[in-house]
């Protein structure tokens, strides 16, 4: 099996933008083939991740529109939809394409436009990917998260005041992110009388509705060698899927894929939870940042409320998480999110991240997570 | 009728699947209707997708169909609800209004089970 590299990346300003999905995916391709410093017609393999542009914007077929205007034809294509994490499973299929020796060049683009919709029509698609026994309920994601954060406080005698927290954190760090959708601090107070969406969840225990996309540039280690000393390696991967109704799990506070995702990226890397020193975890709602730190092996059942309480998780505390800002304050263009987890570790493993640097980042973790954790990807990436 | 599958190795599950928790086909079905049941957790949405009523409060709860636990998510009929209540299955013709969603109507059915506090 190849050693897999990322030998460049790219991503666009999140946040309302006036491109529509082809437009954006452009963007964020033609920038990776530059930072790449790679032809298009020396890519093999190009994937999309997308979950909705169809439903979002009546254009599907955008494998084949972005690869003739990368002018990367004949590049195999294929666009990649696992909801929200979509661009987990692109590093997913892009890694595979690689390690399995079937592409030298593998480009992934990841972009969703969803800001044209209302919320409530926006809230809708993204509630279409559940259960007929949930839909007609009027189940939404957010509202997933509200049962979800009840229980974790219930169980666990875990205060409100520290999901807020998780907010005020993330938007903390997206302050020094240029691409982020919101550049600014908020408060613990304006998160905890924020509107009620999902009680016990208010408006800022949930990330906006975003356009965006973001771009990686696959090889094996061999061939980036030849590009760039530049670069970082993929050393773990792993795909899990939970129960598609959520009521069926035996405890919600528990993300079984999250679980099963980071064992298999854990063990091909050889690596453990207490090796990470970074972290892109999928704060889509302040509770999963809780949920995914504990499933994935970083604090214990229930305790992981304690660890954003005393700072742990900021920059500067023994473990970082979400330094780019996360979703919460970079923003949530569905397709996109996964792929920008691994371009803001990707900066962070070269050093190159700015006023956001975690000191001494050599392995980073990402956790892109679909559905209410229907499907996750967990990868691990370490400098060179 | 609520109904739940009942699988070989007893387990129960609503909705049913094709293949259970066991990896066997159904042998049975249950109709929880008939049973009460205790709220697990709830959550009263107020951001509700088109068709939905607002606020729409909703729960996950836990029956005990002769000692084998069974969860269900559906909407509760009051917005006064607590973990641990009683609660029972109440029918309704129309849960959300099947033409305002982006679903096909005809693909699925839109009647069901409200949960109402004993």
């Amino acid at each position: 099996m190849q050693n897999v590299a990322i030998l460049g990346a790219s991503m666009t300003q999140f946040g309302q933008r006036d491109g529509w999905v082809l437009d954006l995916l452009s963007e964020a391709g033609s920038a990776c083939l530059n930072d790449a410093g790679v032809p298009p017609d020396a890519v093999d393999h190009l994937y999309v991740s997308n979950m909705a542009s169809g439903e979002f914007e009546g254009q599907t077929g955008i494998m084949n529109a972005v690869t003739h205007d990368l002018a990367a034809m004949p590049a195999y294509a294929a666009r990649i939809d696992q909801t929200s994490s979509s661009g987990g499973a692109g590093v997913k299929h892009a890694w595979q394409s690689v390690a399995s020796g079937a592409s030298d060049m593998t480009l992934l683009v990841g972009a969703e436009r969803m800001t044209h919709r209302t919320t409530a029509e926006a809230t809708d698609i993204i509630a279409s990917i559940t259960h007929p026994l949930e839909y007609k309920h009027g189940v939404t994601l957010p509202s997933f998260a509200g049962l979800t954060a009840r229980l974790y406080l219930d169980t666990y005698d875990a205060p409100r005041e520290s999901l807020g927290k998780v907010a005020v954190k993330n938007h903390r760090h997206g302050v020094d992110n240029d691409h982020a959708q919101f550049q600014k601090e908020v408060d613990l107070e304006t998160v905890l009388e924020s509107p009620i969406v999902a009680d016990p969840l208010r408006l800022y225990d949930f990330c906006p509705i975003t356009d965006g996309s973001a771009a990686l540039m696959f090889c094996p280690e061999s061939v980036a060698r030849e590009y760039t000393d530049d670069y970082v390696l993929v050393s773990g991967v792993g795909g899990a899927t939970d129960t598609h109704v959520v009521h069926e799990r035996a405890d919600p506070t528990t993300m079984r894929g999250v679980v099963e995702s980071s064992r298999i990226a854990y063990d091909m890397a050889g690596l453990g939870p207490d090796d990470v020193d970074v972290a892109e975890l999928h704060d889509m709602f302040t509770i999963l940042e809780f949920l995914q730190s504990e499933d994935l092996g970083f604090f214990e059942k229930g305790k992981g409320w304690r660890a954003v309480e005393e700072g742990r998780t900021e920059i500067g505390g023994d473990l970082p998480i979400n330094p780019s800002g996360g979703l919460k304050s970079k923003g949530h263009p569905l397709g996109a999110s996964g792929v920008a987890q691994v371009y803001e570790l990707y900066e962070q493993l070269r050093g190159e991240a700015g006023k956001r640097q975690v000191d001494g980042a050599d392995t980073g973790l990402a956790c892109n997570v679909g559905g209410f954790g229907n499907c996750v990807i967990t990868t691990l990436m370490e400098a060179v | 009728m609520m109904e739940a599958y009942r699988y070989p190795d007893g387990s129960i599950t609503f909705p049913g699947h094709p293949i259970g928790p066991g990896g066997e086909e159904p042998v049975d079905t249950v109709d929880l209707s008939e049973y009460t049941a205790e709220v697990i957790t709830w959550t009263t949405s107020t951001a509700t997708p088109p068709g939905v009523r607002e606020p729409n409060t909703l729960a996950i709860v836990e029956f005990d169909v002769d000692g084998e636990p069974v969860r269900a998510l559906g909407g509760v009929t009051t917005e006064e609800v607590t973990i641990g209540d009683e609660v029972r299955p109440v029918y309704v013709d129309e849960l959300r209004d099947p033409e305002a969603g982006i679903r096909e109507p005809d693909s699925q059915a839109w009647d069901g089970y409200r949960f109402e506090p004993v």
